[in-house]
């Protein structure tokens, strides 16, 4: 029985790691679903949003929940801008300009943080740090749980905002078809725009329920790396599918780590990653087909 | 203006345009063998470090600049020559054999991650090359028995027939060797058949299947002598840095190849030259003024990866044939001095394929 909880626990400390890759994923499929492009700076953009949240709740002291929700539309707004000044301008280009173009974006990212907040790790006090949670034999850390509802509560909202609201049905008819969405009078470019602000949020909140169980530093970028894994094993076009695939590959990572000798748990999102490149290039839930040459 | 005008076929198949490439190619050659006689140890071993990586630049730059093929792992190649070279070494087999070796392993890695993404292109090959770089840069760090781990790895000093490399001098003369070599397999390449074969699988996959060209093949062999001619420079890495750390193979340096690529313009073999001068020299530059600067910037620590960062974003939307396609326009502007045209030099409007199906 003890080893029953053991797994249990595993597996939901994977989740819970899996649902902030997934999160990361979700930044990188709303984009590509939208423009075609692959930020690889969304794990940079992460960062960003976890620095500007411990600027807002540790510097000035202001309420975790308004410092949060502050860092979040700070962090949306950024991501507004980077596409109307900057990634906007690369449209029609090669993809691999654009890979490019977001990889170097991510390092002045990263040096800008470092310029600005140091190269410590630094954290902030949150109403989940520390606190434990008891379920039957269950002894579950309150940030981790917190990570797995707020990932729940993010998704229900953006499936709201995606298919009830205006601006989300405008938002997938340019997905869509662009030239379509053009003539039934959608601004296609500021939707573009919008998408790039959704992403950033997104990946700000990641940030913010990353904060209790890790330190934020200016090299936390790296975990978008993992994040590519989630994205491409849920089939990148696919929004469901990029948090399903967060979550199997956090389960799969802590799963390795344990019944494995160690180095594998550093490898396995990316031996997933290939594997699912190599084996099913389509991923689990595809949902446009591509091209075959 | 030099206009050339062809009598014979051999003109048109020969490695220079006209004698006087010929001339300057062979002043330039002179300069560089009298580098390490008239210039101090610490510029010889600089130049050593830039040879170094202008060799795995050409093999990127053949794979991403004339196959279209990109590689964000690139750096994995290096680790995988690097390692291969000094273990060898270590185990008494002399330099001669060693070198090669570890083209050769590196280029039977190539192989292996070709294969399996064939059928990639774009985005995905970028991803997937990126998590084969990770691989094999956890392996080296976790395989500790065969590389050290973070330990490192002592790397003996090789001797060719005898003679001991020793230095700064010596790893400059041995890079300088291997530069031309991989030059003159690059040159020879590219005005062959396979050469077309790469460059039109580049410009249009399906045009060139139509045409008879066997994709999987020509791919495969792209990645094999990209990755070959990365072992060697991964080799004489070993050599350059004398002690080996298995993290100084991650993606940072994988970056800064592609950045090599980048920046010195894509599909030219100068461009790999002239990138890689730029990349191994900006932080010395930086490191020499760096006490020059105003308000304490040169203090400031991440300056060099956000100015690699900076240069890269402005070259892509300013001047995406890099620093190469600079100097064609420069030179092209004072041939025509009094009447060139600004349209000549405008970058051209394209639209992006999609990749999706609907």
């Amino acid at each position: 029985m003890v080893d029953a909880v053991r797994l249990l626990q595993l597996i939901i400390n994977g989740a819970a790691a899996g649902c902030i890759y997934g999160l990361i994923a979700l930044g990188f499929v709303l984009i590509y679903k939208a423009t075609e492009m692959i930020n690889f700076a969304q794990g940079d953009i992460m960062m960003l949003g976890g620095f500007f949240a411990f600027a807002l709740i540790a510097h000035f002291g202001l309420n975790y929940w308004v410092g949060a929700l502050l860092a979040v539309a700070i962090t949306a707004a950024f991501g507004f801008a980077l596409d109307a000044l900057i990634l906007r301008r690369v449209i029609g280009q090669p993809q691999f300009t654009v890979v490019m173009l977001t990889l170097g974006l991510g390092f002045i990212f990263r040096a800008a943080a470092g310029i600005t907040w140091g190269y410590d790790s630094v954290g902030f006090e949150t109403p989940f740090t520390n606190r434990t949670v008891k379920l039957g034999g269950l002894v579950l850390g309150a940030d981790n749980l917190s990570i797995i509802v707020g990932t729940v509560l993010l998704c229900a909202v953006l499936y709201v905002f995606f298919s009830r609201t205006r601006l989300g049905v405008a938002m997938q008819a340019a997905s869509q078809n662009q030239l379509a969405a053009y003539y039934m009078g959608i601004p296609v470019r500021t939707v573009f725009s919008l998408i790039w602000a959704i992403s950033s949020g997104v990946a700000a909140v990641a940030a913010i329920l990353l904060a209790p169980v890790s330190m934020i530093d200016v090299n936390m970028g790296f975990l978008g790396i993992k994040a590519f894994a989630a994205a491409v094993l849920g089939g990148f076009g696919s929004i469901p599918g990029a948090l399903v695939g967060g979550v199997i590959v956090g389960i799969s990572e802590q799963l390795a780590g344990y019944y494995l000798p160690a180095g594998f748990q550093e490898v396995t999102a990316n031996v997933v990653l290939l594997g699912t490149l190599v084996l099913r290039p389509q991923g689990l839930f595809s949902d446009a087909l591509r091209k075959r040459v | 203006m030099r206009t050339l005008f062809r009598t014979s076929y051999k003109q048109d198949l020969r490695l220079w345009r006209h004698n006087g490439d010929l001339f300057w190619y062979g002043l330039l050659g002179v300069a560089l063998l009298l580098i390490p006689v008239t210039l101090g140890e610490f510029y010889v071993g600089e130049m050593g470090g830039v040879f170094i990586f202008a060799i795995a630049g050409v093999g990127l730059m053949l794979l991403t600049g004339y196959t279209g093929l990109v590689n964000l792992g690139h750096a994995a190649f290096l680790g995988i020559g690097a390692y291969t070279n000094a273990i060898l070494l270590h185990a008494g087999v002399p330099f001669i054999v060693t070198l090669p070796a570890a083209g050769v392993m590196a280029a039977i890695a190539g192989v292996a991650i070709g294969i399996p993404t064939l059928r990639m292109s774009g985005l995905y090959l970028a991803i997937a090359t990126l998590a084969f770089g990770a691989i094999v840069g956890t392996v080296l760090q976790k395989w500790d028995s065969v590389t050290g781990g973070f330990d490192g790895f002592a790397v003996p000093t090789p001797s060719i027939f005898g003679w001991p490399i020793e230095g700064a001098t010596g790893v400059y003369y041995l890079s300088l060797a291997v530069l031309v070599f991989v030059l003159w397999v690059s040159a020879n390449v590219l005005r062959s058949p396979l050469g077309r074969a790469m460059v039109a699988i580049r410009d249009s996959e399906i045009s060139a299947q139509s045409m008879g060209i066997n994709l999987a093949l020509y791919k495969t062999v792209a990645f094999a002598i990209s990755a070959g001619m990365t072992g060697l420079a991964g080799a004489l890495f070993a050599h350059y840095v004398r002690f080996l750390a298995p993290d100084s193979f991650d993606i940072l340096l994988s970056i800064q190849f592609v950045t090599i690529v980048f920046v010195g313009g894509l599909g030219s073999l100068h461009g790999a030259i002239f990138g890689a001068l730029f990349v191994r020299l900006l932080p010395q530059a930086i490191a020499i003024v760096r006490d020059d600067l105003p308000f304490g910037i040169g203090r400031m620590p991440g300056l060099e990866p956000s100015l690699f960062g900076l240069i890269l974003v402005l070259c892509i939307l300013f001047e995406p044939a890099g620093i190469y396609g600079r100097w064609l326009k420069t030179k092209r502007w004072f041939q025509e001095y009094p009447l060139h045209r600004r349209a000549a030099k405008r970058r051209q409007k394209t639209y992006a394929r999609s990749e999706r199906l609907r």
